[in-house]
């Protein structure tokens, strides 16, 4: 048997690894588990952002909405399945966000403390987008300016916000 | 010069040893991660539409307003290059490991001065980066924003209203931006201040890691320190709350030094000038005891013990005694042990100088 990590010497150490009742098995030459001991914590499974965060996809018993349905979802578009994303912790491609939209919901939540892009449009495809931004701009200018009672000012917001909500349709 | 050219100088501007605070700020970058909206993200794409990506993104850098205001960039495969080459790109933080790996499908684009990369078909379609001397984080997302923006005008960008621009994992969706600096922070280190820095940079909602070795081991006091969320700030938000950590930072490492040379000024002399003597002379040299020499060396400089050397040395040091840089300038593989032999005369050769 071949060393399952370099897969050029032949494997003689045979480590067994249980954690939360699973059994894991690891077949390895010396080299390689020389250096997987090292440590002084001796073997440790090496840390991978993606597995790590493909932890976080796994739904909260708490959260009915996010039990994993039976089959589950795929992206309509690369055929990403909901379970390969939560185990590679990649999403497949942009319509993916949608398709996965309400799991994705709650980990960007606790990633990035939000689940709203407040920075840079790209200045070609992204012309509603950028109508939006400013529209949401204004609108805190709006109830800044009422709360602080400047109600002159808040008349000249009102009427940009109005021509911008035009402009949307 | 051709890209190959590029590739085996060893000289790249992040090294210059100018800009602010050059001393205690080697360079600051800034890293744009984007995808087309057209493709699979990398992991899914197959071989035929990887090269369409590259085919994409060089058509975009031949776009006249790119080359008139950005330069000229170039684009080359990773398979064009040798297995050497490649290491280099990444010794010189030009690439990230992650494009050495399945290399057929991915490319590097460069600008002359290597101010500008961009990593084709990494995680993401695109991973454009800005690299400047000394502590810029301003100045390089302006030139990453525009270069972003030129290369708009022909590439269809994956973006979402709600979201922002789309990523493959969701740690960069939003801004997609990482902005970082390269710091050295032997002070804090002798100080014993170091896990008390990271968990207060922790608390702000950046992350500090050694540059080399691993957690708050750091070969040669080298950390970087990077912003951890990508959405719901803007760039500039996060450039700027990053620039201004770093600000406390080196008043927190000037503080420690000050300290040291106040109270154990021989001590601290006695190191910096036994690590310049070891570089000096020594025969056989590890990569890792050069960075720990190295990093004396470059507080010497900084605190005046030492004149005559520069920063902008220092740095190409930092990059030429990598094991990749060694044997792309002795133009073959070495086993360790003759690379260390091999260093430590290209050490002692440079510093003569």
């Amino acid at each position: 048997m071949l060393c399952e990590r370099c897969h050029q010497r032949v494997a003689t150490v045979h480590l067994t690894e249980i954690s939360n009742n699973v059994k894991r098995e690891m077949h390895l030459c010396e080299a390689c588990a020389r250096e997987l001991q090292g440590g002084p914590f001796g073997w440790l499974p090496q840390f991978s952002l993606h597995n790590f965060l493909a932890g976080l996809f796994e739904p909260d018993v708490a959260h009915e909405a996010l039990r994993p349905r039976v089959g589950g979802r795929r992206c309509g578009r690369c055929g990403l399945s909901e379970e390969e994303m939560a185990r590679g912790g990649l999403l497949g491609c942009a319509s993916c966000y949608d398709a996965f939209q309400p799991r994705l919901e709650p980990l960007l939540r606790r990633i990035h403390g939000t689940s709203r892009h407040a920075g840079k449009v790209p200045a070609r495809s992204g012309g509603r987008a950028k109508v939006l931004r400013e529209l949401q701009g204004l609108k805190k200018q709006l109830e800044e300016a009422v709360a602080r009672e400047e109600f002159e000012r808040a008349a000249v917001l009102r009427d940009q916000i109005r021509e911008l909500e035009r402009k949307l349709g | 010069m051709s890209l190959k050219d590029i590739v085996s100088r060893a000289y790249s501007y992040w090294m210059d040893g100018t800009g602010p605070e050059a001393g205690l700020v080697i360079s600051s970058r800034v890293r744009l991660a984007r995808n087309l909206a057209e493709f699979p993200f990398p992991h899914l794409l197959p071989v035929e539409q990887a090269e369409q990506v590259i085919h994409a993104v060089h058509l975009a850098l031949q776009h006249r307003e790119v080359t008139q205001k950005i330069g000229k960039l170039e684009l080359i495969r990773m398979g064009e290059l040798t297995a050497i080459e490649r290491n280099v790109l990444v010794e010189k933080h030009l690439i990230s490991p992650d494009l050495l790996k399945d290399y057929q499908k991915k490319a590097v684009v460069l600008r002359d001065d290597e101010v500008i990369s961009i990593m084709v078909n990494e995680e993401d379609h695109l991973r454009l980066q800005v690299l400047l001397p000394g502590l810029q984080l301003r100045e390089a997302w302006r030139l990453a924003a525009e270069t972003d923006d030129l290369l708009e005008r022909t590439l269809n960008y994956a973006f979402n209203e709600r979201l922002g621009y789309l990523t493959a994992c969701p740690t960069n969706v939003g801004t997609g931006l990482r902005a970082s600096v390269m710091l050295h922070l032997p002070g804090l280190v002798l100080a014993n201040q170091i896990e008390s820095m990271v968990n207060a940079v922790a608390k702000l909602g950046l992350t500090a890691r050694g540059l080399y070795g691993e957690g708050t081991e750091a070969t040669g006091n080298l950390f970087q320190v990077s912003n951890q969320v990508t959405l719901g700030q803007s760039e500039e938000e996060m450039v700027a709350n990053l620039t201004a950590v770093t600000g406390r930072l080196l008043a927190q490492e000037r503080a420690a030094r000050q300290a040291l040379y106040r109270d154990r000024r021989e001590t601290l002399e006695d190191r910096i000038w036994r690590s310049y003597g070891i570089l000096k002379s020594a025969r056989v040299l590890s990569s890792e005891e050069t960075m720990r020499l190295l990093s004396d060396v470059r507080l010497g400089v900084d605190l005046k013990i030492i004149d005559g050397l520069s920063h902008r040395l220092i740095n190409e040091l930092m990059v030429l005694t990598r094991p990749a840089f060694l044997m792309k300038l002795a133009g073959r593989e070495m086993p360790p042990h003759e690379r260390d032999v091999f260093r430590a005369r290209l050490v002692r050769d440079k510093l003569k100088q």
